[in-house]
């Protein structure tokens, strides 16, 4: 089907729309290399400037290397937790495990800032403030849903009946785990695995709340550098942040389309 | 624990009864459910105990729901600002989902990747592209006043109009998404066929199309509207101090008054007013679709 003259201005709609979402974007990246001292386009011509700024400052670099660590961590927690959890409910299919799949799409629905607080008070109890722990463990909880909801839609495309036939022909629950169930999903579990990344590296509010004066995660140093003094370093962290983000999200659709294929491929 | 898992196993005879096959897999869900439990759902718990016990047990925090002038304001702006921005969002979003669904596969491929760009970029990458455009100083006022249309910058940023454009930004893709999964589900066919009887094409639309998108319509605009409300990035950067919408009000209570009787009570009320939203939504649609997990 392509689009006939029946829809009218519709497409023409559509695509000023999906560039009121794309547009305002692409702006940061001449800003980045302005000339100038403040926020602006570059006046007499491009420099380089900010991004020197960037990769010689050592708040940023300690940022981004803090935000490295905790990001790493908190996901191969939130992908080995998650992907047991998906595979443990699809395998059992009653009420109760319906219950943890529900369960977990509430850190996805309830404004992050309620939960901000009471890990903030849960933590004081904990002396984990202003801790790695701390941020790892609440960066990786709330990445575990993500995890379950790709490697789940994995799983749906997954023939039961080759579990059913390696744990008939012998192998215990690990060896089937390890040589049957998780080749076939692995495009999911790297798909969660991206999606729980990118929820730790761009998460702010927790780490507004329990970081105290020791972490300064890169979305931190942003939030304190827009509210500060707008320097236009933070101009270069936002293009370095988009174009990680693009490779990131070319990496998840590749996975995607080897998920479809797999999933057509087995059945 | 997995070391006893596999133990357990090795044990077993080779014919295992169902149950403890059953039994085995509830181990794999374990390490999930007690981190949820405890670095989740926990710290919620605490806030909702908060709120009914700081200062003095009872709901006297709940009072000023009703009683508080400036609580009030702010439920009104937070309301207000959400509704605006639903609406919004939703009309847009609908035209491109509807546009998508009528494209060939090609022209999807892309205008899904340029919806999932900026779904994808960080919240606060995004409020800062707006703040460089939007503010006094900014592009969109540089740009103008530089081409003789004003005279004096625009006010666009640190008041209610900033806010909802960051936000309709921001939640256009979350209501794309659940839109065009819904209406790549209705058959064409009845379109076509209630055209070849007669309907003229709005009434096809309206008749038929809209009809069958209703469910995409009401799961992409109670999600829409839940992420609105608790919305705490976007509207403190865009807001500029000027603007409080519930989360930033909340952790302005926390962090500078340290209220945490008021800031408890309003978070426990945002989060029964989110899982009631959710309870209702939950009878029309299915949720765990809704999110990619059914």
């Amino acid at each position: 089907m392509t689009i006939d003259r029946r829809f009218g201005v519709m497409p023409a709609l559509a695509w000023m729309v999906l560039s009121f979402l794309v547009l305002p974007l692409v702006v940061v990246f001449p800003v980045s290399l302005t000339d100038t001292r403040f926020l602006s386009l570059p006046q007499e011509g491009l420099s380089l400037r900010h991004w020197i700024n960037l990769f010689t400052s050592e708040a940023w670099l300690r940022s981004i290397w803090q935000s490295v660590v905790i990001a790493v961590s908190s996901t191969a927690i939130a992908v080995v937790a998650g992907t047991l959890c998906a595979v443990g409910c699809w395998r059992i299919t009653s009420k109760l495990s319906e219950a943890v799949r529900t369960l977990m799409l509430v850190p996805i629905i309830i404004p992050t800032i309620i939960y901000a607080l009471g890990l903030y008070k849960f933590y004081v109890d904990l002396r984990l403030l202003g801790s790695y722990t701390g941020v790892i463990a609440a960066h990786a909880v709330t990445g575990v849903p993500y995890v379950v909801i790709t490697v789940s839609a994995s799983l749906a495309n997954f023939d039961p009946r080759l579990e059913q036939a390696a744990r008939n022909l012998g192998a215990n629950l690990g060896q089937t785990i390890r040589m049957v169930i998780l080749p076939n999903i692995m495009p999911g579990i790297l798909s969660g695995a991206i999606f729980a990344f990118v929820h730790s590296w761009d998460e702010l509010i927790v780490v507004l709340f329990i970081a105290s004066r020791t972490i300064f995660t890169l979305p931190r140093m942003m939030w304190n550098g827009i509210q500060e003094n707008l320097d236009p370093t933070i101009a270069v962290v936002a293009v370095a942040l988009i174009l990680m983000t693009l490779i990131l999200l070319s990496a998840e659709l590749a996975l995607r389309a080897r998920r479809a294929r797999l999933g057509t491929g087995t059945t | 624990m997995t070391a006893a898992t596999a133990a357990t196993i090795e044990a077993a005879p080779a014919r295992r009864p169902r149950a403890l096959h059953q039994h085995v897999y509830w181990l794999l869900i374990l390490p999930s459910v007690v981190l949820m439990a405890a670095f989740y759902l926990y710290p919620l718990v605490k806030v909702l105990w908060i709120s009914v016990t700081e200062p003095s047990l009872g709901l006297d925090n709940y009072e000023r729901l009703f009683t508080s002038a400036s609580v009030q304001r702010m439920l009104t702006v937070t309301l207000r600002i959400s509704l605006i921005t639903t609406g919004v969002s939703m009309v847009l979003a609908y035209i491109v989902a509807y546009v998508m669904v009528h494209s060939s596969e090609r022209v999807q491929r892309w205008m899904i990747f340029f919806v999932l760009v900026p779904f994808w970029i960080s919240v606060l990458v995004r409020a800062f592209a707006w703040v460089t455009l939007l503010r006094g100083e900014g592009i969109v006022n540089n740009l103008l006043i530089g081409a003789g249309f004003l005279a004096e910058p625009l006010a666009l940023v640190r008041n209610e109009l900033g806010v909802i454009i960051g936000m309709i930004h921001y939640m256009v893709p979350f209501a794309i998404l659940p839109l065009y999964a819904n209406m790549r589900g209705i058959d064409q066919r009845l379109v076509a066929a209630s055209r070849g009887l007669g309907a003229t094409p709005i009434q096809a639309f309206l008749r038929v199309f809209l009809p069958l998108s209703l469910p995409g319509i009401v799961g992409a605009g109670v999600l829409v509207f839940i992420f609105s409300t608790g919305f705490y990035v976007t509207p403190a950067i865009l807001g500029g101090g000027k603007v409080f919408m519930i989360a930033e009000y909340i952790a302005v209570q926390i962090n500078e008054t340290l209220r945490w009787g008021l800031g408890t009570m309003l978070a426990s009320t945002l989060m029964i007013f989110v899982f009631v939203l959710m309870a209702v939504l939950g009878r029309f649609v299915n949720l765990k679709r809704l999110f990619g997990a059914g």
